[in-house]
């Protein structure tokens, strides 16, 4: 059986996301800024294509800035957000402890250049608490950025509650909604957020397109500097194929979207009840507010990329927040955040079911890991010392 | 190219003198949780020979296959042999291991290091003359391939 158990790293383009972009790559080939016909067709297709991303977020087609991808759109909007903020002296931002590197690597140069960062603790759960994020807003906060959902542990963040405190706060409201779009409903205005990143390959579109939303009167600062595209604001011939693809892969994913759900979050469950079962294990992230997607668990006396390779011995792709599938000496700063110790953090392991996930397969991965979790403990120095009382079970 | 050479990936997923000696005389162990690796290595000597030896590891595909591997080098071996074993040696055997992967091959050898220490506490009036048990590392130092 194969089984690939990673969309939280990247989807398989759906047939309408591949068919969507063939057009543009050997008919419709011309540049969206040259007068000709097939230029303008193009910029037609741009065109609407903007209006089809923008309905899906209730948005506008002027506030759709097309991007690279969510590390792009998210580096735009906390560049734009500190350059507003600088303008009026204002230079403390507020974050969360487990974004993505995206936003943690742009704080940290944003500090270096002068600015002041805090971030949230997400508690247990994984999730920001709205009273711990007004406490900490200040007279000179320019900037509340915190994801929709979590890459990792897949947690969903109080995005409406948030939204409502920066905007009576008079504070931009920034989200990563990356692994959110085109799986978890999302209206721009009723959540007052005024700036979004998303990507399009994490809900079945290609890679190296995205889109950063950005509510009018927001002034952009530009990345890439050059032509006139994007409204002035993201120069450079636009990605046609890629983002008619996107657009094509987004109206999908939304017209069915309660379906999808409501078929993931009933496997999801099912696996978290099985994996559950195996001893010292135990559920990364709250058990409800994830992603309907979403499996993470950690399991005490293994190490996460072994388990990996186990799995993927067995047709099943996965991925971990082990220090050794990073390339570095730490485990992931998702798992530490939700407090985590580093002993187990090495053992973890995440899920990312597919629409198209069955019962049948569910069961196989049950079944996989548990073996495989077995067998890597049965010659485990560490599980020896566990089962032999040496050290206190930390799960 | 794949992460691990053919010898890495045959070692990780059978692992060769894997389990543990209830009458070891030589006993080491190496690394920590915190950092995601931890080897244990049970030799039985005799005569100077490493008559048998298994191993136990918490850790990722190339810890587990370096433990594995290191075993294999030793086994049957001239303790002197033993002594000997480099971490270069382990990953060479193994077709080499990315670069920072190498601190895993670095463990191997401080197993057995740390095994041998063990046996000349418990027999100090073997310990040769020039023997002096190599320290484990820093891993936080993760050495540079050459």
């Amino acid at each position: 059986m194969k089984i690939y158990a990673d969309n939280a790293a990247t989807t398989r383009m759906s047939r309408t996301a591949i068919d969507a972009m063939i057009p543009y790559m050997e008919k419709v080939y011309g540049n969206p800024s040259s007068l000709y016909s097939i230029g303008q067709e193009a910029k037609e297709a741009l065109d609407q294509a903007r209006e089809q991303v923008a309905a899906v977020i209730n948005a506008d087609p002027k506030e759709i800035l097309f991007t690279s991808g969510g590390s792009e759109a998210d580096n735009q909007a906390l560049r734009s957000a500190a350059a507003i903020g600088a303008r009026k002296g204002k230079k403390h931002i507020i974050s969360s402890a487990f974004e993505h590197h995206a936003i943690l690597h742009t704080l940290n140069r944003l500090e270096k250049e002068g600015f002041e960062v805090t971030l949230l603790p997400v508690h247990e759960d994984g999730l920001v608490v709205p009273a711990e994020l007004e406490a900490a807003i200040r007279e000179d906060t320019c900037l509340v950025t915190i994801m929709t959902a979590n890459n990792e542990i897949g947690t969903i963040q109080p995005i409406k509650e948030i939204g409502a405190i920066c905007r009576s706060h008079g504070v931009l409201f920034h989200t990563d909604a990356v692994q959110a779009v085109g799986h978890l409903p999302i209206d721009v205005k009723e959540m007052q957020i005024d700036m979004l990143s998303a990507s399009a390959h994490k809900f079945h579109g290609p890679k190296g397109v995205g889109f950063l939303y950005a509510r009018k009167g927001i002034a952009l600062t530009n990345l890439i500097e050059g032509g006139a595209q994007e409204r002035g604001k993201r120069a450079g011939t636009e990605n046609v194929p890629g983002i008619m693809s996107m657009a094509a892969a987004l109206k999908e994913a939304a017209d069915h979207m309660g379906e999808n759900t409501e078929h993931q979050r009933a496997l999801r469950d099912r696996l978290i009840q099985g994996l559950s079962e195996i001893p010292h294990s135990a559920l990364n992230g709250d058990a409800r507010k994830r992603l309907p997607g979403n499996v993470n668990f950690c399991f005490e006396g293994i190490e996460g990329e072994s388990l990996l390779l186990l799995l993927d011995d067995k047709g099943i792709s996965a991925s971990s927040g082990s220090a050794c599938t990073s390339g570095s000496l730490d485990p992931s700063h998702v798992l530490l955040a939700i407090g985590r110790v580093h002993d187990v953090a090495h053992g973890s392991l995440r899920l990312s079911l597919g629409e198209d996930i069955t019962e049948e397969e569910v069961d196989y991965i049950i079944q996989s890991v548990k073996e495989v979790v077995e067998y890597l403990r049965s010659f485990s120095p560490v599980w020896r010392n566990l089962m032999a009382g040496k050290i206190p079970f930390i799960l | 190219m794949a992460l691990y050479s053919e010898k890495v990936m045959d070692h990780f997923r059978n692992p060769r003198n894997v389990g543990v000696i209830e009458d070891a005389n030589a006993i080491g162990e190496v690394g920590n949780a915190k950092c995601g690796d931890i080897m244990k290595m049970y030799l039985k000597i005799e005569d100077d020979i490493v008559e048998d030896v298994k191993f136990e590891t918490f850790g990722c595909g190339s810890a587990i296959a370096s433990s594995s591997m290191a075993t294999e080098l030793i086994k049957g071996k001239p303790l002197s042999e033993a002594m000997n074993l480099t971490n270069k040696a382990v990953t060479e055997a193994l077709d080499g291991l990315p670069a920072y992967k190498l601190h895993c091959s670095v463990l191997a050898e401080e197993a057995i290091q740390s095994a041998l220490e063990d046996y000349y506490s418990r027999y100090p009036e073997k310990r040769p003359a020039d023997f002096v048990s190599r320290p484990a590392h820093d891993p936080h130092e993760i050495p540079e391939e050459e």
